[in-house]
């Protein structure tokens, strides 16, 4: 199976090229666009055929990385890839996300369709290569240029302070990664290899592993986001267009959290032990602070884009616990909220298509005209809040716990964050579906169309699935977390 | 003896000539046409591949190296004078201007930047420098009917002349406490026991070259010129010209002075620095493209100078690539900007670039991708630059200075986002006039270069540029 994940990667570009070829071809109007939406659709579920192929094919019982490539290119850097059980569920998630997302603006986006729907395939592209890279200067090329398509998608197709929001984006997002290319280069310089797997058997300088440790999470910390640099956040969910916010809060802000697991951990355990009561500090200031701020907010979009990053607060907590339950965790919590977020985003823009706005108090009482959104909805709320059987439990309880290993009372208080996210949660569901009516332009809103209940089907049945039987992703990732926590137990002496 | 060393001096022979000829060529004709340029860029690209090919070794009693590095910028110098003449060609005829002297000038620049990169003495080098800039003097002021053109050419020209000064000073002091304007004599001498004067001699000549190259703080002339003069002339201003003068300073720096890094090291890193913010910053307030790059261009000098300063190959490697691949993507750029206008009236400021996208969509392509390459974004050249640069400092041991101009590459990044952000997000006010076919090609091909072709060629360039970083020793 060796270049499969080249395959995977590359695939999308069969779908630019298509869509170049149409500009080309000078075709405009309706039918070329919607020639571009199928064509955009096929391509995605064709990567995500063969990403699940690939799945099938991944043996997860080995710890190592599989499907490995390697070529050399020049001054060292080589196009290598590969995948581990940290990794592999990534990929298979931005490719079942993709397909929903392009799904999703099938009647949202009418201008400049053949842009938006390259923009989408080039960040598919990008963000498959980010997880799939294994070398440090091909991370590095994929990790940063993913930020072009996004700032297209924000600036072209946002909201009404979509420049603003798209250059927030970039400019954080930019200014963490530098400091990380400084570190590349740095790595670079003292061990002679981008090889990330050759990196990961290197032991740094102590002191040496602190520096390169900061550097590496000015990038990640700005990416995940946690507090206080997540402030780019709400502005670029609530400007980008619905399928836009699905992707940012789905899969990039993934990257945060994967880097954590691929770098900071393998590559500097020390530092990363020295420093684990800093992030525990950041986690959980990020969720209870964020939790209160998501309930003040006026906007939908805003109050689930704070919901997030109190989410990605278990995360990062999870992952510099240190120890087996604690990353499992985070990764089952990153996965899940992928599906989560991403669908309840979705919900946010079931009614954004048809209303235009996204203000709490434009809606109310919702359930008298949409039944079936509103217990689409309300599934996804009760995820989101960690209800026992949705996908959100799980990741939650485990990070707590591994968490109490490490920290006892970073665990207590972020237990609090998960009364909080019930609070404003709830709240949030009760103000826009319960009640009567009272606006008199929702008196003709509809229920979902087929084509709605087509995009929230696969995400409702993965988080059902997830939240029964969670031992689906813990038989893909045990080894690779068990090598990962091993490695760091031994260096760090613990 | 004298033929031996006139075989190394072939390709300074060649522009001479041929500059010669096109001035008798010019005056019977009266006019600049496509055979009469076409000439000129045949002189450069014979006397690129001559200088490519041609024998090794030190003539004129030192005066003139013909290595490695100087065949190499050669090359590149003389390569990118040639498309500038191209790029001018449609440029000038489209505004009635189609005047002969033009590809003369630009021949005889290349033969001075050519004297500068095999520059083996004080006196080379000063001639080398000198026929350079005159002539870019006159270029600068080509449109002498125009305020903005006159006023670039003198202030070009006074400040000019007041670096040459100092470099003077600089070079007499040298000779003065060394004993010989010969690189390699004085080479001897710094190593005997640096003396003061020496150094502080050195220190003028840096300043004289910095403002060659428009390294912040010798950068005031740059956006008033890169403003005044014809849009292919500032394509050409920007990319062979630094090169040579680079190429030189890193001569100078290794050849002269290779065992007083120490004391020349600091003096780098600071100009380099302050370029790299001074390019930042001041080009967050500009509004029109020519001098936005311009300060672009002091920035990203500032780049090359700090893999200049990592010293050693490595560094004088890393400042090659970093130039090559610069100069591309600005050739690449102001071939955009040839190549685009409205009503007649060219489009240089921001604002104009508004829905260039739905306009033309390659052109529109083609700057964001010199746009992203000059923010360092990957995969595109820039970025390859970078990483070079940047590997090499922290190689060096210039940590700090890296972190630094990573962080200035930040701020730099506002104003090429505020140009794309012109392009995709903003409506077109108007329709655009026909671009021409040759700034058109030229523009493309940059673009493609800078990705994806930079991938493929960058596994030769780094050998070559290996082995020139190699003949300085």
């Amino acid at each position: 199976m060796t270049g499969i994940l080249s395959l995977i990667v590359f695939s999308p570009l069969i779908g630019v090229v298509a869509l170049v070829a149409l500009k080309l071809l000078g075709q405009t109007g309706e039918r070329a666009d919607s020639a571009a939406r199928w064509i955009t659709l096929a391509t995605t579920l064709t990567t995500l055929a063969l990403s699940v192929l690939m799945l099938a094919q991944f043996d997860g019982a080995s710890a190592g990385f599989q499907f490995l490539e390697d070529f050399a290119a020049f001054s060292g850097v080589h196009y290598r890839m590969g995948v581990d059980g940290i990794s592999v569920l990534f990929v298979v998630l931005t490719a079942f996300l993709m397909p929903i997302c392009i799904a999703a603006s099938w009647t949202s986006i009418k201008d400049r369709v053949g842009e938006y729907m390259i923009a989408f395939l080039l960040l598919e592209v990008l963000v498959i290569g980010v997880f799939t890279a294994l070398d440090l200067i091909l991370f590095y090329v994929f990790f940063e240029f993913s930020l072009v398509p996004m700032f297209l998608i924000i600036g072209i197709w946002g909201g009404k302070r979509r420049v603003y929001a798209a250059f927030k984006f970039f400019l954080y997002t930019l200014l963490g990664s530098v400091l990380m290319l400084a570190a590349i280069l740095a790595m670079i310089g003292i061990t002679g290899t981008s090889s990330i797997p050759d990196l990961m058997q290197h032991k740094f300088d102590p002191m040496l592993q602190t520096w390169l440790w900061l550097a590496f999470f000015a990038s990640f910390a700005v990416k995940m986001p946690m507090w206080p640099v997540h402030t780019w956040l709400p502005d670029a969910h609530v400007e980008a267009p619905t399928a836009g916010s699905v992707i940012l809060a789905g899969i990039l802000l993934k990257l945060g959290g994967y880097g954590f697991m691929r770098f900071s951990l393998p590559m500097f355990p020390l530092a990363s032990e020295v420093w684990a009561p800093l992030v525990f500090g950041l986690s959980v200031v990020a969720i209870i602070y964020t939790s209160l701020v998501a309930f003040r907010q006026t906007d939908i979009k805003k109050l689930i884009a704070y919901s997030s990053v109190a989410h990605m607060g278990f995360v990062t907590m999870g992952i510099f616990s240190g120890n087996a339950v604690g990353e499992q965790g985070a990764l089952y919590q990153m996965i899940s909220h992928g599906v989560i977020s991403g669908a309840l985003f979705l919900c946010v823009g079931v009614v954004y298509d048809r209303m235009h706005t996204r203000e709490i108090a434009f809606y109310g009482g919702l359930t008298q005209r949409m039944p079936w959104y509103a217990a689409v909805f309300l599934l996804f709320t009760m995820g989101n809040v960690g209800l026992p059987g949705t996908s959100g439990f799980v990741g939650e309880i485990m990070t707590m716990t591994g968490t109490y290993q490490a920290s006892t009372w970073t665990a207590l208080l972020a237990a609090t964050g998960v009364i909080l996210s019930a609070v404003y949660a709830l709240s949030l569901y009760r103000r826009v579906m319960f009640g009567e009516i009272t606006n008199p332009a929702l008196a003709q809103i509809n229920d979902l169309t087929w084509r709605e209940v087509a995009i929230f089907l696969p995400l409702i049945v993965s988080t059902l699935f997830l939240g029964v039987y969670p031992a689906s992703i813990f038989n893909i990732t045990d080894a690779s977390v068990q090598a990962l926590v091993g490695a760091y137990r031994a260096a760090t002496g613990g | 003896m004298f033929l031996t060393d006139l075989s190394l001096a072939y390709p300074e022979v060649i522009l001479g000539v041929s500059a010669l000829v096109l001035v008798v060529w010019g005056a019977f004709q009266g006019k600049s046409n496509l055979a009469f340029n076409g000439a000129a860029i045949l002189a450069l690209v014979v006397a690129a591949v001559v200088a490519l090919t041609g024998p090794h070794g030190r003539a004129f009693h030192g005066g003139l190296v013909a290595d490695d590095l100087s065949g190499f910028s050669k090359a590149f110098i003389y390569g990118f004078s040639a498309l500038s003449i191209l790029l001018s060609d449609h440029w000038l005829a489209r505004r009635g201007e189609a005047k002969f002297e033009l590809a003369i000038l630009v021949v005889l620049a290349a033969l001075g930047m050519g004297v500068m990169v095999s520059a083996g003495d004080l006196i080379s080098l000063y001639m080398g420098i000198e026929l350079h800039s005159l002539a870019l003097y006159v270029l600068a002021a080509f449109r002498r009917d125009d305020g903005k053109g006159s006023e670039a050419g003198l202030k070009y020209f006074v400040l000019g002349a007041l670096s040459s000064g100092l470099l003077l000073y600089g070079a007499s002091l040298i000779y003065g406490f060394a004993g010989s304007t010969q690189f390699t004599v004085i080479a001897e001498a710094v190593k005997t026991g640096a003396d003061g004067g020496v150094l502080f001699g050195l220190v003028f000549l840096i300043c004289g070259i910095a403002f060659k190259v428009s390294a912040a703080p010798f950068h005031m002339w740059t956006p008033d010129v890169y403003e005044g003069a014809p849009t292919p002339v500032v394509g050409f201003f920007a990319a062979a010209p630094k090169m040579a003068a680079m190429v030189l300073l890193a001569r100078v720096l290794t050849e002269a002075f290779g065992t007083a890094v120490h004391q020349w090291q600091q003096v780098m890193v600071i100009i380099a620095l302050l370029s790299i913010f001074v390019g930042a910053f001041a080009g967050l307030a500009q509004t029109n493209l020519k001098r936005l790059w311009a300060y672009s261009s002091i920035a990203n000098i500032g780049y090359a100078l700090l893999g200049l300063a990592a010293g050693g190959e490595a560094g004088t490697q890393s400042m090659l690539l970093f130039l090559v691949l610069y100069m591309v993507d600005v050739t690449g750029f102001f071939a955009c900007l040839c190549a685009l206008q409205r009503d007649g009236r060219p489009m240089e400021t921001i604002d104009d670039m508004a829905g260039l996208v739905k306009e033309r969509p390659g052109l529109a392509l083609a700057i964001t991708a010199f746009a992203l390459s000059a923010l360092g974004l990957p995969p595109f050249a820039g970025f390859w630059a970078k990483f070079y640069v940047f590997k090499a400092a922290i190689g060096g041991g210039l940590v700090w200075p890296a972190v630094l101009g990573l962080l200035g590459s930040v701020v730099a990044a506002v104003y090429y986002l505020r140009v794309l952000r012109r392009m995709w997000f903003d409506a077109a006010p108007g329709a655009t006039d026909a671009p021409p076919l040759t700034s058109r090609v030229i523009a493309l091909l940059c673009a493609l270069f800078s990705f994806p072709v930079v991938l493929v060629a960058l596994h030769w360039l780094e050998g070559l540029a290996s082995t020139a970083a190699a003949s300085l020793g």
